[in-house]
């Protein structure tokens, strides 16, 4: 995975196949602490207690299932990268938190990348599926809230129009200089 | 703070007032591009922009794009399945943007499929 985006993408893949009706997304970051937090939360099947044990072991979990592979180890590989970690909470039948913590500055930190496109293939592939997106980092803040755009279009027009991810998409553009590595020198 | 504008959603449902759900009906074609791990890491994110930008082009509203986990071929993604109604599905590997750009005009929207991009023509189909 090049970025932390794509980490994001493949985790709430997930979630999806875990029957999730609403997945919560959040990136913030803390400056005074040096950290960057990434969280999400969703309300799928959730998992027993012996499977959050061993969900992270790439060789296990591929033995136990399928819908759960590589994607969790290789975001706790990069979050470990950077002097991090990697949280896991699940209760069967109520859902699952990962919470992946950063060092922010820390020269093995993959850049956050692109979001915008993350969230636009997750609700074009899911459109039954409800997002909320909170996004707090680089002196930026973007929210998305799918059940709030869900309710104004009001059952006429479905989140997978064109004309709606794109809504979406322009959310995430930047105004400024394009984004590169944030700690990295000008392209 | 950047947030949906509710104007813009209310100018988007004023827009599609009479045209009637059209996406929800029957499709005539359903694109599935898969995105497990491993399609992701090689791409897949990509594609999937590449192909919603060419769909939004067309404006066409019997085109439905979906994804899903892997497909249990790693080494060839990403990759994409195209089932046209009545039609065999088509699977198509080692896809860049490129090669999905050509799959969209040639398959989706004129149904000749692009043989020298596929990996088999046949296979389950998904409806």
């Amino acid at each position: 995975m090049q970025d932390l985006s794509l980490h994001i993408l493949d985790i709430v893949e997930n979630s999806t196949k875990a029957g999730a009706t609403l997945v919560k997304i959040q990136i913030i970051e803390d400056t005074d602490k040096n950290l960057l937090q990434i969280i999400i939360e969703d309300n799928g099947h959730g998992m027993d207690p012996e499977m959050v044990k061993t969900v992270r072991d790439p060789f296990v979990t591929t033995r136990t299932t399928r819908s759960v592979g590589l994607g969790l180890s290789l975001l706790e590989q990069a979050a470990k990268e950077t002097g991090g970690d990697l949280s896991i909470i699940s209760h069967t039948g109520h859902g699952t938190t990962v919470k992946a913590t950063f060092q922010a500055n820390h020269i093995d930190r993959k850049p956050v990348g692109d979001i915008g496109s993350t969230l636009v293939s997750l609700i074009a592939g899911n459109p039954d599926i409800d997002f909320v997106y909170n996004g707090d980092f680089h002196d930026e803040s973007i929210e998305l809230d799918t059940r709030e755009v869900r309710a104004e279009l009001g059952g006429i027009v479905p989140l997978n129009d064109p004309a709606v991810l794109k809504l979406f998409r322009d959310l995430f553009k930047k105004s400024g200089k394009p984004e590169q590595h944030e700690y990295g020198p000008e392209v | 703070m950047g947030k949906i504008k509710v104007e813009d959603l209310k100018k988007i449902k004023e827009a599609m007032k009479g045209t009637v759900n059209l996406r929800e009906g029957q499709h005539r074609v359903k694109i599935t591009v898969h995105m497990g791990t491993c399609g992701i890491a090689a791409g897949a994110r990509k594609i999937m922009d590449v192909l919603l930008a060419e769909l939004g082009d067309t404006g066409k509203t019997d085109i439905m794009l979906t994804t899903s986990g892997c497909a249990g071929l790693c080494n060839h993604e990403p990759m994409i399945t195209v089932e046209v109604k009545d039609s065999a599905p088509v699977k198509y590997i080692d896809l860049s943007d490129e090669k999905a750009i050509k799959i969209f005009d040639e398959h989706i929207l004129k149904n000749n499929p692009v043989v020298e991009y596929a990996l088999s023509m046949g296979s389950e189909t998904t409806y």
